[in-house]
């Protein structure tokens, strides 16, 4: 059972990625990312991290992606046009990218042979467990993070609003 | 218990369920035109069927029987996809909802497809997710009028889901779960006293969440996203026949869900308001209906009062909106939890 | 019916994620692809925090990706605002043409 979910949400989340690329509209790649953040969340689920993946869903998909189509739309930047590029990229990026991927799989393939499987039956972090770690032992990170989303949203309408005064 | 059991048990259940909840939600629109219509001093359908009982199927039918247009302009894939979207949205959104007293037969839950202990925040997150069919109906359509109604329709409804979630802070603080078994449980001690609207002292939540989900259902005096004499149709102005049907039936099958989310967060669920004045009856089979009644009674109820305040109240303006969902109801909302948890601290 | 599935493997899919994300920095044209590409970044390595939190049986894992959820809420919230001011200086958002430090 956990085997077929995780294939499926793993392919799910592998092809949303990859049509992020291909696509040449920005609206087509939004809705491939929330399709990737979404079988995320489903993973999250099988891994028993059932509070989060409500959180991956609903600050993700529901709010931040919602505000990339809402620009999407309000821009209404229409398809991405074929440029050069830099050549730095091609020359040295992709190598680059492929070494990144091999050294990363190598690491976790070796490290690998240490870590557990992982099954349905795991049990969830339930929402008080994670609640007593988030307000007791991280308060001030906690704190920190409001003010943070305060200064951001402040500098946010600071930056989109017009010059002329008049909000 | 095996496993093609419970695959087939659950089957059943969604069935069942889903076919409950469409007949809810055409039979909504029938109660809505009948009583917007004796609000205006009309009679509202009434000729086919007994008080136009009818009137629904009939509906159903012409809609499906409808030419399905779809114009040259659209992008096409989005076009398909958004009302799809939205009304899966607003189905999915049931498969949480307890709607009897928690019996058990063969440790299947008989009244409710699936009790999670994450309940509340599916439901959440389900409705974050119903921005998309709006959002994306209103961008594909090419249109200049749907454009304006999805615009608003999603800024609106992000801007009110701030408040819709924060309105549920005090009842998810008092019941100590994000179940919503557990919330009702909590409530069911004393029969109405111990409803979260009374009792529980969530009654300033309630009215925020009122609010709060007219205009996430984009319902009158909320309803700044279709405003017809502004922009035709709103972001379904290009849809037609059976594309049209569904964001019609993804909107009814809002309010059912609303007026569902509400009973059984402020209104005592599937609980009678009577509490232990009414001993608890012996028969079985009324121990089970009994609790539907309720539930049933008072979704009614609620929808009975969502009609209501679309037949009388007239719309917002749209800053008056953005006004009222950042500078009302979002500090009420905040300062409903400061006092909750408060109050709960100290008892 | 009780299959198990190797850690490993979701850190596979996570790295695989990240990668691609950072193919979709490289190739993008349209600043709001790139963004886009940042995002799926921190997913996949969100994935992966997951993953060991499950591993190691701590909950602190978890925290941490919920707090780089917030902080990705905090990013989109100031770096849309900046693509709309690009967008109202410039009239463009491909990357090749905002070259310039001023108008």
């Amino acid at each position: 059972m956990h085997l077929v979910l995780f294939l499926i949400f793993a392919l799910f989340a592998l092809a949303g990625a990859v049509n992020l690329l291909l696509q040449k509209h920005p609206i087509n790649s939004a809705l491939s990312l929330i399709v990737v953040m979404s079988s995320l969340a489903v993973l999250y689920l099988l891994l028993g991290a059932e509070f989060l993946a409500m959180a991956q869903i609903i600050v993700y998909a529901g709010a931040i992606m919602v505000l990339f189509t809402f620009v999407v739309m309000l821009l209404n930047e229409g398809r991405e046009e074929k440029t050069w590029g830099s050549h730095t990229a091609k020359t040295l990026g992709f190598p680059a990218v492929a070494v990144l991927l091999a050294v990363l799989s190598a690491t976790i393939l070796r490290a690998g042979r240490h870590y557990g499987m992982i099954s349905l039956s795991d049990g969830v972090t339930t929402t008080q467990e994670l609640s007593r770690v988030l307000f007791h032992d991280l308060l001030l990170p906690f704190e920190l993070t409001s003010v943070l989303i305060l200064i951001a949203i402040l500098g946010a309408v600071a930056l989109a609003r017009k010059d002329n005064g008049e909000a | 218990m095996q496993l093609w059991m419970f695959v087939v048990l659950s089957l059943v259940k969604v069935i069942v369920v889903l076919v409950i909840f469409l007949t809810a939600v055409a039979y909504t629109v029938l109660l809505e035109r009948k009583l917007v219509g004796r609000i205006q001093n009309r009679w509202g359908p009434s000729r086919v069927g007994p008080f136009g009982l009818l009137q629904p199927l009939v509906d159903g039918l012409k809609l499906f029987l409808k030419e399905d247009i779809i114009p040259s302009g659209v992008y096409r894939p989005l076009y398909l996809l958004a009302p799809l979207i939205a009304l899966s949205c607003s189905l999915l959104s049931i498969a949480v909802i307890p709607f009897g007293a928690p019996m058990t037969w063969h440790g299947m839950r008989l009244f409710e497809i699936s009790d999670l202990n994450i309940g509340l925040l599916i439901l959440l997150s389900v409705t974050s997710i119903g921005v998309y069919g709006i959002a994306l109906s209103g961008w594909s359509s090419n249109n200049k009028y749907s454009l304006l109604g999805s615009l608003r329709a999603s800024a609106q409804m992000i801007s009110y889901e701030l408040a819709l979630g924060l309105s549920l802070v005090g009842v998810v603080l008092r019941a100590g779960s994000l179940s919503l078994t557990d919330i009702v449980k909590v409530q069911a001690v004393h029969g109405i006293a111990s409803w979260n609207i009374l009792g529980g002292g969530q009654i300033i939540a309630f009215f925020v969440y009122l609010m709060a989900a007219y205009a996430e259902t984009n319902r009158a005096p909320f309803d700044l996203p279709e405003a017809e004499t502004e922009l035709t149709g709103g972001y379904h102005t290009e849809y037609s026949s059976m594309k049209f049907a569904m964001f019609f039936m993804a909107e009814y099958g809002n309010m059912i869900t609303v007026g569902c989310v509400a009973t059984l967060l402020f209104l005592g669920g599937w609980t009678s308001p009577f509490g232990d004045l009414i001993p608890p009856p012996q028969n079985l089979v009324v121990q089970a209906l009994a609790p539907l009644f309720w539930f049933v009674a008072k979704v009614f109820c609620f929808l009975f009062l969502y009609i209501w305040v679309r037949g009388t109240l007239p719309r917002f303006r749209y800053d008056q909106l953005m006004g009222f969902g950042w500078k009302f109801l979002l500090p009420v909302a905040m300062l409903n939890i400061v006092g909750t948890s408060l109050v709960l601290s100290l008892l | 019916m009780n299959t198990t599935v190797p850690a490993e493997w979701y850190l596979i899919l996570s790295a695989a994620l990240f990668t691609l994300g950072v193919v979709g920095f490289l190739i993008k044209r349209s600043l709001i692809s790139i963004f886009m590409s940042i995002e799926l970044m921190l997913n996949a390595v969100n994935l992966s925090f997951v993953t060991f939190a499950h591993e190691w049986h701590a909950v602190k894992g978890q925290i941490f990706v919920f707090f780089v959820m917030m902080v990705a809420a905090a990013e989109a919230a100031v770096g849309l605002a900046i693509i709309i001011s690009i967008f109202r200086a410039r009239g463009t958002l491909t990357v090749d043409q905002i070259d310039l430090m001023k108008l």
